[in-house]
């Protein structure tokens, strides 16, 4: 018995491996329900009615996708280049503070103006975090998945500190929050008395564009060389350093922007609270995507699916809702193995 | 500036670094052994939050310390199995493997938590390895109460170098280990197991980073906190390139990191108010990045780090 690379990837594989992942982890986490004596078909009904049994179930769950799209594009475009970008979660929230710094009564325009420029300033703010990371490791060679992580916590302690003191708001009663941001700057709603924000076309948006821009631009060609191998793109003239940054850049700007959508389209105000860990889930949203930008909507919304409909099972049934995380995690991984299929044929011999 | 000179003066103050260096000591030491194996492994953050519930737990439910310490060990040794398997035999990124691990063995940890311990209103305490002075060694000015009336897991954390640092140099097990990341093909040409010796050194290592994690809770704090680990298995990363992966120098890393740390806290008593607390906080990260940029110039990697093995491919 061996393993042998395939040459192509067979069309139905592409469906049937995530597919076939997707039930292996629900399988697999199947056995802490049992434990905690839940009846476990009974359990994933809940899930599954709890993300999109009813109208409202159902924007919650766009709700809940729509940065997990960001922040999965992210980490899909900065992977295929082999950029180890784990800073999602850093850029996210210095995309947010950048977004109520501005829309939060610094300057006042019409919404033609202000929405844009805090859509453009919070992108900017997260594509200048992750610049740092990215020329360490082109400059000295610092590994960028320490350093992307590492920020992650030099950040959000940043955040902290900026809403405990220069951007606390003083009608806030004194919890640690920022002031809201003004009407003016605050993405529109889709659907009225909902929580479902314009932040979703833009969202889809970007993975279109991604997905143009990875597979069908001369950019997006160079950026799959680097990934696939380095010496070899060098080697055909690839300017690599500059194909990496570029990555890193429009990787960081997508996580800002999730940072963007989730303050100005959703919460209104910046708190440490803004994001139940969506940079890092956005990398399990990547890899079940298998970095395919138009898959990575389908992925956000099957974790948006998981965590909206783990919340309700957990409200109605009473087990912990960190089974979301549990199913999130065991998937990636059963993915992972998966990957195995579409890659390698099995031969016996 | 005498506040200053009297913080560095006082025993507390190395005393305090030993304790804080003795979780990043275990830690560091664990992910070495798996990346001179050439197995990175970014499940440590996971691995060390599965060790400090573990080992806590076990003893919260009427298991001696030392039997903790060994659920720990075990809990560590299993996911550095799944770690080994995944990134070994079949091959599978280093990088997202280990970082699913994290999200795994935390979410596990969590969930484990919250099914043993549905409400409790605050986390439960249990009775943790209490300070054991070295007889005469403890009397030695400064050097005594500093280093020798530690808690029995830091003496486990200093033993543990020096027998990781005689394994990997003076015994053929250790010339293994580094051979096989170093040039596994060679290795095999030796005779050498490669996926054994990167599994069971993937399994080792993990085993010391959940006791690693386990002190948080059994030699620390005391409790098991959600988000307790709180970026230390990142530093430790950090350290192993600190260290050019050697024991020794790991060892040197974690305690002038735990140094550093214990000042910071006294500092932050003596400034106060002046700067905001979270300056402070962000220091220990924001010196991690620096060592890695000061000695990633030198950084002389295990050749064959984060490339899988394939037997009769080149």
């Amino acid at each position: 018995m061996r393993l042998e690379p395939r040459s192509g990837v067979p069309v139905h594989l592409t469906v049937l491996a995530p597919a076939c992942a997707v039930v292996l982890a629900l399988a697999l986490t199947a056995i802490p329900l049992l434990w905690a004596d839940v009846p476990v078909v009974r359990a994933y009904g809940l899930i599954f009615e709890g993300a999109l049994g009813s109208q409202f179930a159902l924007t919650e769950t766009l709700a809940r996708a729509t940065p997990l799209i960001f922040t999965g594009l992210a980490a899909a475009v900065a992977f295929r280049a082999r950029l180890w970008n784990i800073g999602g979660e850093g850029q996210l929230y210095v995309g947010a503070l950048t977004a109520v710094a501005i829309g939060s009564g610094a300057i006042v325009a019409p919404p033609a103006v202000m929405i844009p420029m805090i859509l453009l300033l919070g992108a900017l703010a997260g594509a200048l975090l992750m610049l740092i990371p990215t020329v360490l490791k082109l400059r000295l060679g610092v590994d960028e998945v320490v350093t992307t992580l590492l920020l992650n916590f030099v950040v959000l302690l940043f955040v902290s500190m900026m809403i405990e003191g220069p951007m606390k708001d003083p009608m806030g009663m004194g919890w640690p929050q920022t002031a809201p941001v003004v009407d003016a700057a605050a993405l529109p709603k889709l659907i009225a008395r909902t929580r479902v924000h314009t932040g979703l076309i833009l969202a889809l948006a970007a993975a279109v564009a991604v997905w143009v821009l990875v597979n069908r631009t001369a950019w997006g060609f160079e950026m799959r060389a680097v990934g696939a191998n380095p010496a070899a793109a060098r080697f055909a003239g690839i300017p690599v350093a500059r194909v990496m940054i570029r990555v890193g850049l429009i990787s960081g700007a997508l996580a800002g922007l999730a940072g963007v959508g989730e303050v100005a389209g959703l919460k209104g105000y910046l708190t440490l609270d803004l994001s139940p860990g969506f940079g890092y889930s956005g990398i399990v949203v990547a890899m079940l995507a298998q970095l395919n930008a138009l898959a990575v909507v389908i992925s956000a919304l099957f974790v948006a699916v998981v965590f909206v409909g783990a919340d309700f099972m957990s409200r109605s049934i009473g087990v912990s809702s960190y089974l979301a995380n549990l199913i999130v995690a065991t998937s990636l991984l059963t993915m992972l193995a998966a990957s195995l299929a579409t890659r390698y044929r099995l031969r016996w011999r | 500036m005498s506040e200053i000179v009297d913080i560095l003066l006082s025993v507390s103050l190395w005393a305090a670094a030993l304790r804080i260096a003795s979780p990043l000591i275990l830690g560091t030491l664990g992910e070495l052994i798996c990346e001179r194996a050439g197995v990175l492994n970014l499940g440590i953050e996971g691995i060390m939050t599965a060790g400090a519930m573990a080992g806590w737990m076990a003893v919260y439910q009427g298991a001696d310390l030392w039997t903790g310490v060994a659920v720990a060990a075990a809990i560590g040794m299993i996911l550095g199995f799944v770690h080994g398997v995944f990134t070994v035999p079949l091959g599978l990124s280093q990088h997202v493997t280990g970082l699913g691990l994290t999200l795994l063995a935390t979410s596990l940890s969590y969930f484990t938590y919250r099914m043993i311990l549905p409400d409790v209103p605050s986390p439960p305490r249990i009775e943790a390895f209490q300070p054991l002075p070295i007889p005469i060694l403890s009397d030695l000015p400064i050097v005594g109460p500093a280093v020798f009336e530690q808690t029995a897991l830091t003496y486990f954390a200093l033993i543990a170098v020096a027998v990781v640092a005689y394994v990997l140099y003076k015994t053929p097990l250790g010339l293994a280990v580094r051979s096989v990341g170093e040039n596994p093909a060679a290795a095999e040409a030796q005779g050498i197991d490669v996926y054994a010796v990167r599994i069971g050194a993937v399994m080792v290592g993990s085993g010391l980073m959940a006791v690693g994690g386990a002190f948080l809770t059994m030699s620390a704090f005391n409790a098991f906190f959600f988000e307790m680990v709180a970026g230390r298995g990142w530093i430790c990363i950090a350290l192993v390139v600190f260290s050019s992966w050697r024991p020794g120098k790991a060892l040197l890393g974690a305690f002038l990191f735990g140094a550093f740390d214990a000042f910071q806290v006294r500092l932050q008593q003596v400034v106060g108010g002046d700067i905001p607390y979270q300056i402070f906080l962000m220091l220990p990260y924001l010196l991690s990045i620096l060592a890695l940029i000061v000695m990633s110039r030198r950084a002389a990697y295990p050749k064959a780090l984060m490339i899988p093995y394939r037997k009769g491919e080149r």
